[in-house]
């Protein structure tokens, strides 16, 4: 019973950060806009927070930082993909290589110069668990109340997601300018605005996932510290199938994968350690591989019809 | 005034040249003013790392060195974003070329003649970089199953793969306890024409030539072309596009597994970590700013191994992060994004006439 709480508890440390980042790119292709540069979107978040938590041990503050670089990259991939029109796989991309690099350029450059610039082995201002007194005593689901502050703040933004989506006027605006945006042009939305919008709001969950791996998961700054999350939120989403509630789902999946991961290594198995480590990247295959199989057979799993299509206004 | 975006019917040349050139610029600027924000002098740094990767023989050798797998994988890519296949597992079918040749030149050497054994290592690797590609390719093409994450995460796999054979079965015992296989004997060693670069820079430059002609001139690159501009439009031309798809793509991977290959027979001379230093990931920045044009490529690589060479330089001597030189690549494909508006539409400035009219008619 005691591991399980255990495994468990880890778990939902784990998908934490997988959440945060799902629900922002589910948001972000709602607008009919794929991100794929999540990835260097949660390592700048995670770089920039811990650096302002280090040197301000305000962990508010270093939320804030998350935000703002967060919001000002998505920001980038808002103007190249709806104002320029570019691409938006390759722009995607563009901001994981500028991202990753930049990040690791951050690393060694941000640190106090006692560490050589450096931000590796450094500790700063972390979230630790709170653990809700009575709550956490249940068996197994006590796990759900010794998490940290940003898990708690999960328990409340899937819900409000998957509302907002779901249940409010502008929640229908957003799923129809992801349908079909002429329709919903005509329909009088600013389909434009909807879409920086909601790509904007996107980067800034996305980031803040990457702030709670360098705050509380794994507290510091190593170089590539998100290990491929970025990409597998990708894969999340269409698991999720663009549905907040059940982002829930994925993000277990896969903490429990670091979980099990986690309690394999500490036990000493005669496995070898990179083929434990392989599990989460063929994980993320093989759900692809069934999502794709179940599209087939059921015709549609809730793909925005206009995703990654630009959007042209056609003048009147 | 209005502006109006009208599609071009052909791609403008001057823009073909124009827009790599300007986001190379736009990348020097935004990396200068970085460098400024830091308190380091651009211009010094920008002209210490020019100097260090073209000033000496021995700079420009290390350029190459870099420039080589930059060709092959950029070639690669290339391939694969034209068909709108978007292949950024380039770093994984490098890796494993690279580990499939390792396996030949430590395994099979005593059963290969010697004159025949540097070609069956380059062989294998290529064919173990087109066979990872093709997982990917049949997912796609027969599953329609999303290729861009396929592809990415094989390169985890593939890395944790060999890190798995380098410090477990294949570790060198007389290794002194140093991640590594022991070193390839000597008939499987590229020879090398300068400094380390070898001749894996001849495979790169005849490949690319061979692209060039292949996309130009025959009939299959103007299959590929079709499908790439529309596969609904190849469909109704009766070409297989699937079958198509699939081809190429093993192509895509097989360029990237000779790639690892010679960076294994050319450079380490052993299975060893860091074996690909994020080239397949700089392929993506040198396919989309040589526009996917293969005669660009060797260009483009060259320029973009002279960053990484500059970078490492300036980290020695001014004590700036080597990320740096990752960073300046990074920024030259945002400029080069926004530029593909101006080479794939025409803008134009309506002045609304009658309005104009009118206001000079009151006056």
């Amino acid at each position: 019973m005691d591991l399980i709480t255990s495994i468990l508890t880890i778990t939902i440390r784990a998908g934490t950060s997988l959440v945060f980042a799902t629900i922002g790119e589910i948001l972000t292709e709602r607008a009919g806009i794929l991100n794929l540069g999540i990835e260097g979107i949660m390592l700048m978040g995670a770089v920039t927070s811990f650096a302002a938590s280090f040197y301000s041990h305000n962990l508010v503050f270093a939320l804030l930082v998350a935000c703002g670089v967060g919001a000002f990259m998505a920001l980038i991939h808002a103007f190249l993909t709806v104002t320029m029109r570019a691409n938006q796989v390759v722009s995607g991309l563009s901001l994981t290589l500028f991202g990753t690099g930049f990040a690791s350029f951050l690393g060694q450059k941000l640190g106090p110069q006692s560490n050589n610039f450096r931000l590796v082995g450094l500790k700063g201002a972390k979230f630790t668990p709170i653990n809700v007194e009575a709550l956490s005593q249940i068996p197994v689901l006590g796990a759900l109340f010794k998490q940290d502050i940003l898990t708690y703040a999960v328990y409340l933004i899937i819900p409000l997601a998957w509302y907002f989506l779901y249940k409010t006027r502008p929640g229908l605006w957003l799923r129809s300018v992801g349908e079909d945006p002429q329709t919903a042009d005509a329909m009088g939305i600013d389909v434009i605005k909807t879409k920086y919008f909601y790509t904007i709001l996107g980067g800034i969950l996305i980031a803040l996932g990457g702030a709670h791996l360098s705050l509380s998961y794994t507290p510091g700054w190593s170089e590539n510290l998100t290990g491929g999350r970025g990409w597998i939120v990708i894969a999340l989403v269409i698991f999720s199938m663009w549905n907040p509630a059940r982002s829930i789902w994925g993000a277990m999946l896969f903490g429990g994968i670091n979980a099990v991961q986690f309690r394999l290594q500490a036990s000493g198995t005669n496995i070898p350690a990179s083929f434990l480590n392989m599990l989460p990247y063929l994980g993320t295959i093989t759900v692809l591989v069934v999502m794709t199989w179940w599209e087939a057979l059921s015709k549609k799993i809730g793909a925005p019809a206009a995703l990654g299509a630009a959007y042209m206004r056609e003048d009147k | 005034m209005k502006i109006l975006f009208e599609k071009r019917k052909s791609t403008s040349v001057p823009a073909l040249f124009l827009v790599p050139l300007f986001s190379f610029m736009v990348s020097l600027m935004l990396t200068g003013l970085v460098l400024i924000i830091f308190g380091t002098n651009p211009f010094s740094t920008f002209s210490a790392m020019a100097k260090g990767a073209f000033g000496s023989s021995n700079g420009f050798s290390e350029t190459l060195v870099k420039a080589i797998p930059l060709m092959l994988t950029g070639l690669g890519v290339a391939i694969a974003f034209r068909l709108k296949f978007w292949n950024i597992g380039a770093e994984g079918q490098l890796t494993l070329g690279g580990v499939a040749a390792a396996w030949v030149a430590l395994f099979l050497s005593p059963s290969i003649p010697s004159a025949l054994l540097l070609p069956a290592v380059l062989l294998v690797g290529c064919l173990a970089g087109a066979l990872w590609a093709g997982i990917p390719a049949f997912l796609k093409t027969r599953l329609k199953v999303d290729e861009t994450l396929v592809t990415l995460m094989l390169n985890y796999v593939a890395v944790l793969f060999s890190e798995y054979l380098y410090y477990g079965p294949w570790r060198d015992p007389k290794g002194y306890g140093f991640p590594g296989s022991a070193p390839f004997p000597d008939e499987a060693w590229l020879p090398r024409i300068m400094g380390r670069a070898h001749i894996g820079i001849y495979f790169a430059v005849v490949a690319a030539l061979i692209l060039w002609v292949v996309f130009k001139r025959t009939r299959w690159g103007f299959e590929l072309s079709i499908i790439g501009a529309s596969q609904k439009a190849a469909r109704y031309q009766g070409i297989a596009v699937e079958r198509n798809i699939f081809l190429a793509i093993l192509l895509s991977g097989a360029l990237s597994g000779l790639a690892g290959a010679s960076e294994v027979t050319g450079i380490s001379h052993r299975l060893q970590q860091g074996l690909s230093l994020g080239y397949g990931y700089t392929a993506i920045i040198v396919a989309w700013m040589s526009q996917l044009n293969p005669l660009a490529i060797p260009f483009v690589s060259l320029l973009l191994a002279g960053i990484l060479t500059g970078g490492d330089q300036v980290q020695l001597m001014m004590g700036l992060p080597s990320a740096m030189g990752i960073v300046m690549q990074g920024l030259i494909l945002f400029p080069m994004l926004a530029g593909s508006l101006f080479t794939e539409y025409r803008i134009k400035f309506i002045r609304k006439q009658p309005k104009a009219a009118c206001v000079e008619g009151e006056a």
